[in-house]
Protein backbone atom coordinates (compact mmCIF):
# COMPACT_ATOMS: atom_id res chain seq x y z
CA UNK A 1 0.00 0.00 0.00
CA UNK A 2 1.16 3.10 -1.31
CA UNK A 3 0.14 4.84 2.06
CA UNK A 4 2.10 2.47 4.43
CA UNK A 5 5.77 2.84 2.69
CA UNK A 6 4.93 6.69 2.56
CA UNK A 7 4.17 6.73 6.35
CA UNK A 8 7.98 5.39 7.15
CA UNK A 9 10.09 7.88 4.56
CA UNK A 10 11.67 9.63 6.94
CA UNK A 11 13.06 6.10 8.50
CA UNK A 12 13.50 4.56 5.95
CA UNK A 13 15.49 7.38 3.37
CA UNK A 14 16.53 9.68 6.36
CA UNK A 15 17.50 7.12 8.92
CA UNK A 16 16.26 8.70 11.63
CA UNK A 17 15.73 6.70 14.74
CA UNK A 18 14.57 8.21 18.36
CA UNK A 19 16.75 8.45 21.68
CA UNK A 20 15.33 8.27 24.60
CA UNK A 21 16.95 11.00 26.84
CA UNK A 22 15.77 9.49 30.09
CA UNK A 23 18.47 5.84 29.38
CA UNK A 24 20.24 6.94 26.43
CA UNK A 25 18.74 3.75 24.38
CA UNK A 26 18.45 4.73 20.92
CA UNK A 27 16.13 2.60 18.98
CA UNK A 28 15.45 2.20 15.06
CA UNK A 29 12.69 2.21 14.00
CA UNK A 30 11.07 4.70 16.59
CA UNK A 31 8.77 3.45 18.62
CA UNK A 32 5.98 5.02 20.96
CA UNK A 33 7.45 3.92 24.45
CA UNK A 34 11.08 2.87 25.48
CA UNK A 35 10.69 -0.49 27.37
CA UNK A 36 13.34 0.69 29.65
CA UNK A 37 11.67 3.23 31.24
CA UNK A 38 7.72 3.27 29.96
CA UNK A 39 6.12 5.87 31.36
CA UNK A 40 9.33 7.99 32.05
CA UNK A 41 9.75 7.55 28.18
CA UNK A 42 11.11 11.18 26.77
CA UNK A 43 12.43 10.43 23.23
CA UNK A 44 13.78 12.60 20.29
CA UNK A 45 14.37 11.98 17.14
CA UNK A 46 17.99 11.17 16.05
CA UNK A 47 20.15 10.91 12.33
CA UNK A 48 21.59 7.61 12.90
CA UNK A 49 25.42 7.74 11.08
CA UNK A 50 24.78 4.60 8.90
CA UNK A 51 28.31 3.32 9.57
CA UNK A 52 28.09 -0.10 11.27
CA UNK A 53 29.42 -3.49 11.21
CA UNK A 54 27.97 -6.67 10.04
CA UNK A 55 26.71 -8.59 12.87
CA UNK A 56 25.16 -11.94 11.28
CA UNK A 57 23.93 -12.23 8.14
CA UNK A 58 22.69 -14.99 5.22
CA UNK A 59 23.25 -15.11 1.81
CA UNK A 60 19.43 -16.02 0.32
CA UNK A 61 18.81 -18.32 -2.47
CA UNK A 62 15.65 -19.00 -2.61
CA UNK A 63 13.71 -15.60 -2.64
CA UNK A 64 9.79 -14.19 -2.36
CA UNK A 65 8.50 -13.01 -5.88
CA UNK A 66 9.28 -9.38 -5.73
CA UNK A 67 12.81 -9.82 -5.16
CA UNK A 68 13.82 -13.30 -7.20
CA UNK A 69 15.94 -11.25 -10.11
CA UNK A 70 18.12 -9.99 -7.28
CA UNK A 71 19.05 -13.74 -5.85
CA UNK A 72 21.36 -15.04 -4.30
CA UNK A 73 21.17 -11.76 -2.34
CA UNK A 74 23.03 -11.14 1.44
CA UNK A 75 20.77 -10.11 3.82
CA UNK A 76 22.32 -8.96 6.98
CA UNK A 77 21.76 -7.74 10.38
CA UNK A 78 24.04 -4.36 10.96
CA UNK A 79 25.44 -3.27 14.18
CA UNK A 80 25.43 0.45 13.73
CA UNK A 81 27.99 2.60 15.84
CA UNK A 82 24.82 4.22 17.90
CA UNK A 83 24.37 0.56 19.11
CA UNK A 84 21.40 -0.17 17.36
CA UNK A 85 20.41 -3.12 14.94
CA UNK A 86 18.83 -3.19 11.79
CA UNK A 87 18.27 -5.75 9.13
CA UNK A 88 19.18 -4.80 5.46
CA UNK A 89 20.98 -6.41 2.17
CA UNK A 90 24.82 -5.88 1.76
CA UNK A 91 25.30 -4.62 -1.82
CA UNK A 92 28.06 -3.82 -3.74
CA UNK A 93 30.36 -7.12 -3.66
CA UNK A 94 30.34 -10.84 -3.91
CA UNK A 95 28.01 -12.61 -1.47
CA UNK A 96 31.17 -14.29 -0.09
CA UNK A 97 33.34 -11.18 0.86
CA UNK A 98 30.54 -10.87 3.48
CA UNK A 99 32.30 -11.80 6.64
CA UNK A 100 30.74 -11.20 10.41
CA UNK A 101 32.53 -8.09 11.56
CA UNK A 102 32.99 -6.40 8.32
CA UNK A 103 32.71 -2.04 8.24
CA UNK A 104 29.89 -1.08 5.88
CA UNK A 105 27.88 2.46 5.21
CA UNK A 106 24.36 2.87 4.54
CA UNK A 107 23.35 3.69 0.84
CA UNK A 108 20.20 4.39 -0.53
CA UNK A 109 18.65 2.19 -3.05
CA UNK A 110 16.09 0.59 -4.52
CA UNK A 111 14.42 -2.10 -2.22
CA UNK A 112 12.30 -3.93 -4.38
CA UNK A 113 11.71 -4.01 -7.95
CA UNK A 114 7.87 -4.12 -8.07
CA UNK A 115 5.55 -4.42 -4.54
CA UNK A 116 1.93 -5.63 -4.82
CA UNK A 117 0.97 -3.00 -6.50
CA UNK A 118 3.13 -1.75 -8.55
CA UNK A 119 5.19 0.80 -6.39
CA UNK A 120 8.93 0.45 -6.66
CA UNK A 121 9.85 0.76 -2.91
CA UNK A 122 12.94 2.77 -2.07
CA UNK A 123 15.17 2.07 1.39
CA UNK A 124 18.31 1.48 2.29
CA UNK A 125 20.84 -1.13 2.21
CA UNK A 126 24.73 -1.30 3.34
CA UNK A 127 28.25 -1.68 1.43
CA UNK A 128 31.30 -2.54 2.12
CA UNK A 129 33.58 0.67 3.59
CA UNK A 130 36.69 1.23 1.32
CA UNK A 131 39.49 1.08 3.83
CA UNK B 1 -6.02 -24.00 40.16
CA UNK B 2 -7.82 -27.88 39.51
CA UNK B 3 -5.48 -30.14 38.17
CA UNK B 4 -5.22 -30.92 34.53
CA UNK B 5 -5.31 -34.13 32.54
CA UNK B 6 -4.78 -35.63 29.56
CA UNK B 7 -7.53 -38.18 28.18
CA UNK B 8 -7.19 -38.46 24.72
CA UNK B 9 -4.61 -37.64 21.39
CA UNK B 10 -5.28 -37.72 17.91
CA UNK B 11 -4.20 -36.44 14.49
CA UNK B 12 -4.28 -37.03 10.63
CA UNK B 13 -1.18 -37.80 8.54
CA UNK B 14 1.30 -34.34 7.95
CA UNK B 15 2.06 -33.75 3.97
CA UNK B 16 1.13 -32.48 1.41
CA UNK B 17 -2.40 -33.76 1.40
CA UNK B 18 -4.23 -32.54 -2.06
CA UNK B 19 -6.95 -34.41 -1.66
CA UNK B 20 -7.59 -33.36 2.07
CA UNK B 21 -9.66 -29.95 2.83
CA UNK B 22 -9.17 -27.20 5.75
CA UNK B 23 -12.60 -28.41 7.53
CA UNK B 24 -11.89 -32.43 6.95
CA UNK B 25 -8.44 -32.09 8.49
CA UNK B 26 -9.67 -30.95 11.98
CA UNK B 27 -12.69 -33.02 12.26
CA UNK B 28 -10.49 -36.21 11.57
CA UNK B 29 -8.23 -35.30 14.79
CA UNK B 30 -10.84 -34.35 16.48
CA UNK B 31 -13.19 -37.69 16.15
CA UNK B 32 -9.78 -39.52 16.56
CA UNK B 33 -9.38 -37.96 19.84
CA UNK B 34 -12.79 -37.71 21.06
CA UNK B 35 -12.88 -41.56 20.38
CA UNK B 36 -9.32 -42.18 22.25
CA UNK B 37 -10.66 -40.29 25.36
CA UNK B 38 -13.53 -42.72 25.14
CA UNK B 39 -15.91 -39.50 25.76
CA UNK B 40 -18.78 -38.44 23.64
CA UNK B 41 -19.71 -35.21 22.02
CA UNK B 42 -22.03 -34.08 24.50
CA UNK B 43 -19.47 -34.53 27.49
CA UNK B 44 -17.64 -31.47 25.58
CA UNK B 45 -18.03 -27.87 27.51
CA UNK B 46 -16.14 -25.65 25.26
CA UNK B 47 -13.05 -26.15 22.22
CA UNK B 48 -9.82 -24.40 21.38
CA UNK B 49 -8.35 -24.12 17.82
CA UNK B 50 -4.60 -23.07 16.95
CA UNK B 51 -4.54 -21.89 13.69
CA UNK B 52 -1.92 -19.47 12.44
CA UNK B 53 -3.30 -18.13 9.23
CA UNK B 54 -6.55 -19.61 7.45
CA UNK B 55 -7.18 -16.10 6.05
CA UNK B 56 -4.06 -15.96 3.81
CA UNK B 57 -3.71 -19.88 3.25
CA UNK B 58 -7.69 -20.46 2.52
CA UNK B 59 -9.21 -17.52 2.32
CA UNK B 60 -11.03 -18.45 5.47
CA UNK B 61 -11.77 -16.49 8.84
CA UNK B 62 -14.16 -17.05 11.68
CA UNK B 63 -13.06 -20.93 11.40
CA UNK B 64 -13.83 -21.55 15.68
CA UNK B 65 -17.55 -21.44 14.55
CA UNK B 66 -16.84 -23.30 11.62
CA UNK B 67 -14.96 -26.39 13.36
CA UNK B 68 -17.49 -26.33 15.63
CA UNK B 69 -20.68 -26.59 13.60
CA UNK B 70 -18.69 -29.19 11.10
CA UNK B 71 -17.64 -30.95 14.49
CA UNK B 72 -21.50 -31.24 15.38
CA UNK B 73 -20.61 -29.49 18.86
CA UNK B 74 -22.72 -26.18 18.35
CA UNK B 75 -23.82 -24.69 20.66
CA UNK B 76 -20.55 -25.03 22.81
CA UNK B 77 -18.13 -22.06 22.85
CA UNK B 78 -15.27 -22.19 20.21
CA UNK B 79 -12.12 -20.03 20.21
CA UNK B 80 -9.49 -19.72 18.04
CA UNK B 81 -6.09 -18.62 19.16
CA UNK B 82 -3.30 -17.38 16.91
CA UNK B 83 0.87 -17.17 17.69
CA UNK B 84 2.02 -17.66 14.30
CA UNK B 85 3.54 -21.29 14.72
CA UNK B 86 3.21 -21.31 18.37
CA UNK B 87 -1.04 -21.47 17.90
CA UNK B 88 -1.43 -24.98 19.47
CA UNK B 89 0.14 -24.42 22.35
CA UNK B 90 -1.19 -21.07 22.86
CA UNK B 91 -5.26 -23.04 22.09
CA UNK B 92 -3.77 -25.97 24.82
CA UNK B 93 -3.09 -23.34 27.44
CA UNK B 94 -5.81 -21.32 27.52
CA UNK B 95 -8.18 -24.63 27.40
CA UNK B 96 -5.69 -25.66 30.62
CA UNK B 97 -6.63 -22.43 32.68
CA UNK B 98 -10.18 -23.23 31.27
CA UNK B 99 -10.56 -26.97 33.43
CA UNK B 100 -7.87 -25.21 36.44
CA UNK B 101 -9.98 -22.39 36.81
CA UNK B 102 -13.52 -24.55 36.97
CA UNK B 103 -15.01 -23.29 34.29
CA UNK B 104 -15.15 -26.44 32.21
CA UNK B 105 -14.69 -30.04 32.95
CA UNK B 106 -13.96 -31.84 29.15
CA UNK B 107 -12.34 -29.22 26.42
CA UNK B 108 -11.06 -30.12 23.21
CA UNK B 109 -8.46 -28.38 21.78
CA UNK B 110 -7.13 -28.92 17.98
CA UNK B 111 -4.82 -27.45 15.81
CA UNK B 112 -5.26 -27.27 12.42
CA UNK B 113 -3.38 -25.38 9.22
CA UNK B 114 -3.92 -26.62 5.77
CA UNK B 115 -0.75 -24.53 3.56
CA UNK B 116 -0.61 -26.27 0.19
CA UNK B 117 -4.03 -24.86 -1.23
CA UNK B 118 -1.73 -21.44 -1.90
CA UNK B 119 0.84 -21.35 -4.71
CA UNK B 120 3.28 -19.24 -2.52
CA UNK B 121 3.01 -20.28 0.99
CA UNK B 122 6.11 -18.19 1.58
CA UNK B 123 4.98 -14.85 1.65
CA UNK B 124 2.24 -16.11 4.51
CA UNK B 125 4.74 -17.47 6.28
CA UNK B 126 6.96 -14.29 6.44
CA UNK B 127 4.09 -12.66 8.03
CA UNK B 128 5.53 -14.20 11.39
CA UNK B 129 8.57 -12.21 10.87
CA UNK B 130 8.55 -8.24 11.22
CA UNK B 131 6.76 -7.07 7.61
CA UNK B 132 7.76 -3.64 7.93
CA UNK B 133 11.40 -3.85 9.18
CA UNK B 134 12.41 -7.27 8.26
CA UNK B 135 10.52 -8.88 5.23
CA UNK B 136 10.04 -5.32 3.12
CA UNK B 137 14.10 -5.55 3.02
CA UNK B 138 14.53 -9.08 1.62
CA UNK B 139 14.63 -10.79 5.47
CA UNK B 140 12.83 -14.34 4.18
CA UNK B 141 11.78 -16.61 7.16
CA UNK B 142 14.46 -19.05 6.41
CA UNK B 143 17.19 -16.31 6.52
CA UNK B 144 16.17 -14.95 9.85
CA UNK B 145 17.14 -18.47 10.99
CA UNK B 146 19.99 -18.45 8.84
CA UNK B 147 21.39 -15.44 10.51
CA UNK B 148 20.90 -16.72 13.84
CA UNK B 149 23.16 -19.78 12.32
CA UNK B 150 25.62 -18.09 11.04
CA UNK B 151 26.39 -16.04 14.29
CA UNK B 152 25.72 -18.88 16.57
CA UNK B 153 29.00 -20.81 14.24
CA UNK B 154 30.82 -17.34 14.55
CA UNK B 155 30.04 -17.65 18.44
CA UNK B 156 30.49 -21.15 19.43
CA UNK B 157 32.28 -22.90 15.95
CA UNK B 158 29.46 -24.90 15.26
CA UNK B 159 30.23 -27.20 11.89
CA UNK B 160 28.02 -27.47 9.35
CA UNK B 161 28.38 -31.31 9.34
CA UNK B 162 27.32 -30.94 13.22
CA UNK B 163 24.22 -28.87 12.27
CA UNK B 164 23.41 -31.46 9.55
CA UNK B 165 23.44 -34.63 11.63
CA UNK B 166 20.00 -32.60 13.34
CA UNK B 167 18.40 -33.50 10.49
CA UNK B 168 19.77 -37.02 10.02
CA UNK B 169 17.98 -38.45 13.78
CA UNK B 170 14.68 -36.65 12.94
CA UNK B 171 14.28 -38.71 9.68
CA UNK B 172 15.67 -41.75 11.88
CA UNK B 173 13.24 -41.11 13.90
CA UNK B 174 10.25 -40.10 11.60
CA UNK B 175 10.92 -43.45 9.10
CA UNK B 176 9.12 -45.11 12.42
CA UNK B 177 6.58 -42.64 12.31
CA UNK B 178 3.28 -43.18 10.14
CA UNK B 179 1.43 -39.83 10.62
CA UNK B 180 5.40 -38.22 9.62
CA UNK B 181 5.51 -36.16 6.22
CA UNK B 182 8.87 -38.05 5.06
CA UNK B 183 8.95 -41.62 7.02
CA UNK B 184 12.49 -42.30 5.10
CA UNK B 185 16.22 -42.28 6.41
CA UNK B 186 18.86 -39.56 4.78
CA UNK B 187 22.57 -38.92 5.00
CA UNK B 188 25.22 -36.86 6.28
CA UNK B 189 25.55 -36.10 2.69
CA UNK B 190 22.37 -35.32 1.26
CA UNK B 191 21.73 -32.89 4.06
CA UNK B 192 25.15 -31.31 3.35
CA UNK B 193 24.79 -31.74 -0.78
CA UNK B 194 20.96 -30.05 -0.73
CA UNK B 195 20.30 -27.08 -2.39
CA UNK B 196 20.70 -23.81 -0.40
CA UNK B 197 18.19 -22.00 0.57
CA UNK B 198 19.20 -19.31 2.96
CA UNK B 199 22.84 -19.99 3.64
CA UNK B 200 24.34 -21.43 5.84
CA UNK B 201 20.44 -23.27 5.69
CA UNK B 202 19.94 -25.74 2.91
CA UNK B 203 16.85 -26.95 2.30
CA UNK B 204 17.37 -30.46 4.65
CA UNK B 205 17.51 -28.27 7.23
CA UNK B 206 14.42 -26.71 6.47
CA UNK B 207 11.00 -27.93 7.80
CA UNK B 208 8.52 -28.79 5.15
CA UNK B 209 5.28 -26.59 3.90
CA UNK B 210 2.83 -29.29 5.34
CA UNK B 211 -0.94 -29.77 5.69
CA UNK B 212 -2.20 -31.35 9.28
CA UNK B 213 -4.22 -31.23 12.53
CA UNK B 214 -4.00 -32.98 15.75
CA UNK B 215 -6.51 -32.20 18.95
CA UNK B 216 -6.15 -33.31 22.35
CA UNK B 217 -9.28 -33.48 25.10
CA UNK B 218 -8.18 -31.96 27.88
CA UNK B 219 -10.06 -32.80 31.66
CA UNK B 220 -10.67 -31.89 34.96
CA UNK B 221 -7.65 -34.48 36.59
CA UNK B 222 -10.89 -36.00 38.84
CA UNK B 223 -13.54 -35.87 36.39
CA UNK B 224 -10.37 -37.89 33.89
CA UNK B 225 -11.30 -40.90 35.86
CA UNK B 226 -14.84 -41.59 34.81
CA UNK B 227 -13.60 -41.96 31.19
CA UNK B 228 -10.54 -43.70 31.57
CA UNK B 229 -8.04 -46.11 33.39
CA UNK B 230 -6.29 -44.36 36.17
CA UNK B 231 -2.90 -45.22 34.92
CA UNK B 232 -3.80 -43.70 31.34
CA UNK B 233 -4.00 -40.55 32.69
CA UNK B 234 -1.09 -38.44 31.77
CA UNK B 235 -1.06 -34.42 33.83
CA UNK B 236 -0.17 -31.53 32.51
CA UNK B 237 2.20 -30.19 35.05
CA UNK B 238 3.26 -27.03 33.44
CA UNK B 239 2.16 -24.76 31.02
CA UNK B 240 4.13 -21.81 30.83
CA UNK B 241 3.58 -18.95 28.04
CA UNK B 242 6.29 -16.35 26.97
CA UNK B 243 7.07 -13.23 24.74
CA UNK B 244 9.89 -11.34 23.18
CA UNK B 245 10.80 -8.76 20.43
CA UNK B 246 9.11 -9.80 17.05
CA UNK B 247 12.67 -8.48 15.35
CA UNK B 248 15.60 -10.65 15.63
CA UNK B 249 17.54 -7.47 15.30
CA UNK B 250 15.69 -5.92 18.32
CA UNK B 251 17.62 -8.91 20.66
CA UNK B 252 20.58 -8.56 22.45
CA UNK B 253 21.48 -12.14 21.64
CA UNK B 254 20.40 -13.63 18.67
CA UNK B 255 21.98 -17.35 19.90
CA UNK B 256 19.55 -17.74 22.19
CA UNK B 257 15.84 -17.58 22.97
CA UNK B 258 14.97 -15.72 25.74
CA UNK B 259 11.16 -16.47 25.40
CA UNK B 260 12.18 -20.38 25.95
CA UNK B 261 14.77 -20.00 28.70
CA UNK B 262 12.21 -17.69 30.78
CA UNK B 263 9.36 -20.25 30.35
CA UNK B 264 11.18 -23.19 30.57
CA UNK B 265 12.79 -22.32 33.70
CA UNK B 266 9.04 -21.16 35.20
CA UNK B 267 7.69 -24.76 34.20
CA UNK B 268 10.29 -26.34 35.69
CA UNK B 269 9.93 -24.89 38.92
CA UNK B 270 5.55 -25.39 38.40
CA UNK B 271 6.42 -28.84 38.08
CA UNK B 272 8.93 -28.92 40.64
CA UNK B 273 11.33 -30.70 38.59
CA UNK B 274 15.19 -29.94 37.12
CA UNK B 275 16.03 -30.70 33.83
CA UNK B 276 17.70 -33.86 33.95
CA UNK B 277 14.38 -35.21 35.39
CA UNK B 278 12.95 -35.22 31.55
CA UNK B 279 12.72 -38.56 29.91
CA UNK B 280 11.53 -37.51 26.37
CA UNK B 281 11.48 -34.04 24.62
CA UNK B 282 9.39 -32.12 21.43
CA UNK B 283 11.95 -29.12 20.94
CA UNK B 284 10.39 -26.64 17.54
CA UNK B 285 13.14 -27.43 14.85
CA UNK B 286 11.62 -25.66 11.89
CA UNK B 287 15.05 -25.19 11.40
CA UNK B 288 18.02 -27.41 12.29
CA UNK B 289 19.63 -24.37 14.12
CA UNK B 290 16.48 -24.24 16.49
CA UNK B 291 16.71 -27.45 17.50
CA UNK B 292 20.13 -26.88 19.01
CA UNK B 293 19.36 -23.99 20.39
CA UNK B 294 16.24 -25.36 22.19
CA UNK B 295 18.15 -28.00 23.69
CA UNK B 296 20.53 -24.84 25.97
CA UNK B 297 17.26 -23.06 26.72
CA UNK B 298 15.77 -26.07 28.15
CA UNK B 299 18.93 -26.57 30.54
CA UNK B 300 19.72 -30.15 28.72
CA UNK B 301 23.12 -28.73 28.26
CA UNK B 302 25.23 -25.80 28.37
CA UNK B 303 25.40 -23.02 25.80
CA UNK B 304 27.45 -24.00 22.73
CA UNK B 305 27.53 -27.72 23.31
CA UNK B 306 24.48 -28.89 21.83
CA UNK B 307 26.66 -29.39 18.23
CA UNK B 308 28.72 -32.32 19.69
CA UNK B 309 26.03 -33.81 21.41
CA UNK B 310 23.75 -34.25 18.70
CA UNK B 311 26.80 -35.10 16.05
CA UNK B 312 27.35 -38.47 18.49
CA UNK B 313 23.54 -38.82 18.25
CA UNK B 314 23.02 -38.50 21.85
CA UNK B 315 19.64 -37.16 21.79
CA UNK B 316 18.54 -40.99 19.43
CA UNK B 317 15.29 -42.49 21.15
CA UNK B 318 17.71 -45.10 22.76
CA UNK B 319 20.13 -42.65 23.93
CA UNK B 320 21.16 -42.62 27.92
CA UNK B 321 22.93 -39.71 29.21
CA UNK B 322 20.46 -37.05 27.28
CA UNK B 323 16.62 -36.92 27.30
CA UNK B 324 15.54 -38.58 23.66
CA UNK B 325 14.48 -35.50 21.68
CA UNK B 326 11.94 -35.14 18.72
CA UNK B 327 11.14 -39.28 18.84
CA UNK B 328 8.77 -38.10 16.47
CA UNK B 329 11.08 -37.20 13.85
CA UNK B 330 10.37 -33.42 14.71
CA UNK B 331 8.88 -30.51 12.35
CA UNK B 332 11.65 -31.32 10.08
CA UNK B 333 10.61 -35.14 9.71
CA UNK B 334 7.13 -35.49 11.28
CA UNK B 335 5.64 -32.36 9.16
CA UNK B 336 5.32 -28.53 10.44
CA UNK B 337 0.98 -27.53 9.85
CA UNK B 338 2.17 -24.37 12.10
CA UNK B 339 -1.29 -24.24 13.93
CA UNK B 340 -1.59 -27.97 14.67
CA UNK B 341 2.75 -28.27 15.63
CA UNK B 342 1.82 -27.09 19.10
CA UNK B 343 -0.37 -30.04 19.61
CA UNK B 344 0.99 -32.70 17.93
CA UNK B 345 4.44 -32.28 19.94
CA UNK B 346 2.40 -32.44 22.83
CA UNK B 347 0.84 -35.22 21.44
CA UNK B 348 3.81 -36.99 21.10
CA UNK B 349 4.83 -36.35 24.75
CA UNK B 350 1.50 -37.59 25.85
CA UNK B 351 1.57 -41.17 23.62
CA UNK B 352 5.38 -41.44 24.71
CA UNK B 353 4.42 -41.32 28.41
CA UNK B 354 1.17 -43.36 28.29
CA UNK B 355 3.11 -46.03 25.80
CA UNK B 356 0.73 -46.18 23.56
CA UNK B 357 0.60 -48.52 21.07
CA UNK B 358 0.96 -45.75 18.72
CA UNK B 359 4.45 -45.28 19.49
CA UNK B 360 5.99 -48.99 19.92
CA UNK B 361 8.31 -48.68 17.56
CA UNK B 362 9.96 -45.51 18.62
CA UNK B 363 9.18 -45.99 22.67
CA UNK B 364 11.30 -44.02 24.23
CA UNK B 365 12.48 -45.42 27.73
CA UNK B 366 10.31 -43.72 30.35
CA UNK B 367 12.61 -43.71 33.80
CA UNK B 368 11.54 -40.56 35.53
CA UNK B 369 7.52 -39.88 34.33
CA UNK B 370 8.45 -36.68 32.79
CA UNK B 371 8.70 -34.87 29.41
CA UNK B 372 8.64 -31.81 27.88
CA UNK B 373 7.20 -29.52 24.90
CA UNK B 374 8.79 -26.44 23.39
CA UNK B 375 6.72 -24.21 20.66
CA UNK B 376 7.96 -21.06 19.09
CA UNK B 377 6.24 -18.49 17.33
CA UNK B 378 8.16 -16.76 14.40
CA UNK B 379 11.71 -16.47 15.17
CA UNK B 380 10.69 -16.59 19.05
CA UNK B 381 8.76 -13.60 19.45
CA UNK B 382 6.25 -16.20 21.34
CA UNK B 383 7.10 -19.63 23.06
CA UNK B 384 4.86 -22.04 24.98
CA UNK B 385 6.18 -24.83 27.11
CA UNK B 386 4.63 -27.78 28.64
CA UNK B 387 5.62 -30.41 31.16
CA UNK B 388 3.73 -33.39 31.14
CA UNK B 389 4.06 -36.65 33.61
CA UNK B 390 2.15 -39.84 34.37
CA UNK B 391 2.39 -38.49 37.80
CA UNK B 392 -0.04 -35.89 39.27
ZN1 LIG C 1 14.62 4.86 28.19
Amino acid sequence: MVVRSWRHIKERYNLIGVRCKNCGTVYFPSREICPKCRRKTDFEDIKLSGRGKVYTYSVVHVAPKDFEKQAPYVIAIIELEEGVKITGQVVDCKPDEVYIGMPVEVVFRRIKEDGDDGVITYGYKFRPVEN
Amino acid sequence: MRDVAIIGYGQTKFGELWERSFRSLIVEAGVKAVEAAGIDGKDIDEMYVGNMSAGLFVGQEHIASLIAEHAGLNPIPSTRVEAACASGSLALRQAVLNVASGASDVVLVGGVEKMTDVVDATSAISSASDQEWEALFGATFPSLYAMMAQRYMYEYGLTLEELSMWSVIMHENASKNRYAQFPFKITLDQVLNSSPVAEPLRLLHCSPVSDGAAALIVCDAEKAKEFVNEDEIIYIRASVQASDTIALHSRESITQLKGARVASEKAYKMANISPDKIDVAEVHDCFAINGLILMEELGFCKKGEAGKIVYNKEIAIDCDKYPAINPSGGLKAAGHALGATGIRQVGEVYWQLKQDKEVKDRQVEIKNGYGITVNVGGTGGTVCVHILSNKK
